[in-house]
């Protein structure tokens, strides 16, 4: 029962990740920070999703803040922005935020040509892909949490049989 | 057989245990490159500071290092360059941009490899090539050499200490530094300079990079061959090979500082004049002091340039019965305004010393001390520091033998201390770009016969800051025969073959009053012009009586231990002597309104040195409290300016404190 569960939960997961990377939400490099998991590091892959999501919020708070209040002189820092974006670029790419990766890159090309409304436009495709993001991994956490308290209660079982 | 030379042994181990510096602002991925790197197998170390990358790559070794481009508190090419310069590791860099100018700018600085983020871990497994290169290039000669030190001889032999292997690289290591000056490089990614060879591994510290640069200033930056520094640096453990690669670095770095240093040349040229001979012309008129000053101001640095000639020009017209002594003081009064001249003095001193700091400020070593008041453009006690390098090319110093270019010369102000002459401070006024001006500095001067023969601008003919300025110090010396103490400042300039016309200028200085002719050139007579404007002014003052008592202060002065910290100063501008005259008189705070003082702390220690002199004349006084005063608050603006100038400033300011008193403030 104990180890059903567990493989239930194995497929939820599984099921989870491959929509994910069918999406296009994810890719190859987040199966890299799940092999980077190991005995060592057994937390590895919600540690730096984490902290991601940490910096992320930050940095889209920052994007919001120099885009909006540029609406009255209609100056706003493309600059800053485009080196916030810099950021969210490479800590999306880290972990293998695919999507996510491409619309800061649109959103980035539309600093550079100082273009307000595709800004706009880009922060809120950006909001929001964020957001389906850390849902789904949130989701994806859950379903791995579960399985290890599956898996723990499972193995006594387990050590008791041997 | 530890790692640092594990190729021999562990060829194969390499890899793993390879000491890793990682540097990245943003936690989410550093934390996943520290995690690849440790799965490779690699000894990492994580920081998201530049700063602190730097300190820790001082205090421990490591073999490579990985840094993000953009960061907040460094940008990550300037660390780049820095590590490369100060430790030379190889350098990758790492960014979520892969724009072609920027890869382009990366390896340009000598990154040896440019990774675009995510990293993947493939990519990291080949980072230790970089590394592992250049010791199996090191330990393939050794195999092939078999004595243990013999092959060291000609190198340090310190490093491998008997080790074959080290001998080995000893000889690979020549060999790789012609490999490397041709550019062969294994891969196409080591395009950091040819100095990648690391044995054993020189890490270039402030006080090994001092005598590198004093041995180059010696040697003249177009002699300077490697052997030969290394042979004057007389420091175990050092190839020649770590002494070719340092210099081709400096290079670089001087050729960068070099344009800015032909500006603050000219003005320092200018400021430079401000010998004391000045003060002793006495007689001269504006003109004469304005040549003497001009002469002294030679600094190379482009600090002079802060002195805006007008201000210069101004002063010519008052009247020329600027005496001497009230024109050192308002020369030296001027040189306190810039009191970036002092500062670059200072600073070059510690630019010398270091690279790394100049390189970090560069502005400093475009400000030369010469900081003419009227002149703003301080940027700081640096360009005297920088200018010193840059100065070479850019300085001119009007020294008669090589003015190429007599106004411009002056400007370049590379000449040593305006001392107290007023023309110095006038000359500290021209701008070393401002050839017009010295051109109507020129006209002033005319009057004034190249009295300045004595002047440093002998000295400051500069063509080569180290070149001339060594000579011209000699020149100087020689010729300032009436400056009794520039003795005890040879001895001080001496050791800043760097400073190079701080030694010249004060002796020059000293001459002034006996011969504006130190300014042979026409350069000298605009700077005359220039200085003529201070010695007026201080004529205005009424302070001009105190002709005497500030040229015996001078001399007095001379002795000083001041002074040696002034001939520090004066090479980078020749503010220091001038500023310490102006602070003798009275004329200063009249100075100090027209001057800019951009010496930061040279000058204050001039002023100390006035200080001192002042003492004996009461009258001074009270002015030089203003001046103190007002120097001080300019030093303070200045100061900010120039990070590492404070630090040179606030040694010199011991030197000179220890010596006089400051009363006054």
């Amino acid at each position: 029962m104990l180890g059903l569960g567990s493989d239930l939960l194995w497929a939820d997961m599984n099921r989870l990740l491959r929509l994910l990377f069918h999406e296009g939400v994810l890719d190859e490099q987040f199966l890299q920070l799940q092999q980077l998991q190991d005995e060592t590091s057994p937390n590895f892959v919600s540690q730096v999703i984490n902290m991601y999501f940490h910096e992320s919020e930050k940095l889209l708070n920052n994007l919001r803040s120099l885009l909006i209040q540029a609406h009255d002189d209609d100056f706003a820092d493309y600059n800053k922005m485009a080196i916030h974006l810099n950021q969210f670029i490479g800590s999306s790419s880290s972990i293998g935020a695919k999507r996510l990766t491409s619309l800061c890159l649109a959103f980035r090309a539309a600093t550079h040509h100082t273009n307000r409304p595709g800004c706009l436009r880009a922060l809120e495709m950006l909001e929001h892909e964020y957001c389906y993001l850390k849902n789904k991994l949130h989701e994806l956490f859950h379903i791995e949490q579960q399985r290890a308290l599956v898996a723990a209660a499972r193995y006594p079982l387990h050590d008791n049989n041997q | 057989m530890t790692m640092e030379n594990g190729v021999d042994d562990g060829s194969d181990q390499f890899p793993k245990g390879m000491r890793v510096l990682a540097v990245d602002d943003d936690p989410t991925c550093l934390m996943v490159l520290e995690t690849l790197l440790r799965r490779c197998q690699y000894h990492v170390t994580t920081t998201s500071q530049a700063i602190k990358a730097l300190k820790l790559l001082r205090e421990n070794k490591f073999d490579l290092v990985i840094s993000d481009v953009h960061m907040p508190d460094m940008d990550g090419f300037k660390l780049l360059e820095l590590v490369g310069l100060e430790m030379d590791l190889p350098v990758i860099m790492l960014s979520a941009n892969g724009d072609t100018k920027l890869v382009m700018k990366g390896i340009s600085h000598g990154a040896c490899d440019y990774l675009l983020k995510p990293v993947r871990i493939e990519e990291l497994k080949n980072i230790w090539q970089h590394v592992i290169r250049r010791k199996k290039f090191d330990s393939n000669k050794t195999r092939n050499s078999d004595k243990p030190n013999s092959e060291a001889g000609n190198v340090l032999g310190s490093a491998g200490a008997g080790n074959s292997e080290q001998n080995g690289k000893l000889n690979k290591k020549r060999k790789d530094q012609d490999d490397e000056e041709d550019e062969e490089q294994d891969n196409g990614h080591d395009n950091e300079d040819p100095s990648a060879q690391k044995k054993p591994r020189v890490v270039w510290s402030v006080e090994l990079h001092r005598k590198f640069v004093a041995a180059v200033n010696q040697l003249g930056i177009d002699k300077a061959v490697p052997k030969k520094i290394l042979d004057l640096m007389n420091v175990e453990k050092l190839t020649r090979e770590n002494v070719a690669s340092h210099l081709q670095k400096y290079r670089l770095y001087l050729k960068r500082i070099s344009c800015v240093a032909n500006q603050q040349a000219n003005m320092v040229a200018a400021l430079g004049s401000a010998d004391p001979s000045y003060l002793r012309m006495g007689s001269m008129s504006g003109v004469g002091h304005l040549q003497a000053l001009s002469s002294s101001g030679q600094f190379p640095n482009n600090a002079f340039r802060s002195f805006p000639p007008t201000g210069m020009v101004s002063r010519l017209n008052t009247p020329t019965g600027l005496n001497v002594h009230g024109f050192p003081s308002s020369g030296a009064f001027q040189l306190g305004q810039s009191q970036n001249l002092s500062n670059s003095s200072v600073e070059q001193l510690k630019y010398l010393s270091s690279i790394v700091p100049v390189n970090q400020n560069s502005v400093h070593g475009m400000q030369v001390p010469m900081g003419l008041d009227p002149l703003q453009n301080n940027k700081g006690v640096n360009p005297v520091q920088n200018l010193t390098t840059g100065i070479d090319a850019k300085t001119n110093f009007p020294v008669s033998n090589k003015l190429p270019d007599p106004h411009s010369r002056v400007a370049s102000g590379a000449h040593p201390p305006l001392l107290g002459n007023s023309n110095n401070a006038l000359m500290l006024e021209a701008r070393p770009q401002d050839t017009r001006r010295v051109i109507e500095y020129e006209d002033l001067a005319s009057s004034v016969p190249s009295q300045h023969s004595e002047l440093p601008f002998s000295l400051l003919d500069q063509g080569r800051y180290s070149d001339n300025w060594s000579n011209a110090v000699q020149s100087s010396r020689i010729q300032t025969g009436s400056y009794p103490s520039s003795e005890s400042f040879r001895q001080s300039a001496i050791p800043a073959t760097d400073n190079m016309a701080s030694l010249p200028l004060q002796e020059g200085n000293l001459s002034v009053s006996s011969s504006i002719s130190l300014l042979p050139n026409q350069s000298y007579n605009s700077l005359l012009d220039t200085h003529s404007q201070p010695v007026i002014l201080a004529n205005r003052t009424g302070h001009v009586s105190n002709n005497d008592v500030p040229f015996q202060g001078w001399d007095d002065h001379n002795q000083d231990a001041s002074y040696p910290s002034n001939a520090v100063c004066s090479t980078v501008n020749t503010v220091t002597p001038v500023s310490s005259a102006v602070c003798h008189t009275p004329i200063n705070s009249a100075l100090h309104r027209n001057l800019d003082f951009n010496y930061g702390d040279s000058l204050q220690m001039k002023r100390d040195a006035v200080a001192k002199l002042a003492a004996k004349e009461t009258s001074l006084k009270p002015h030089l409290g203003n001046i103190m005063n007002q120097q001080k608050s300019q030093q303070s603006h200045f100061s900010n300016n120039v990070g590492s100038l404070e630090d040179l400033v606030s040694s010199m300011m011991k030197q000179v404190k220890t010596s006089m008193h400051y009363s006054e403030d």
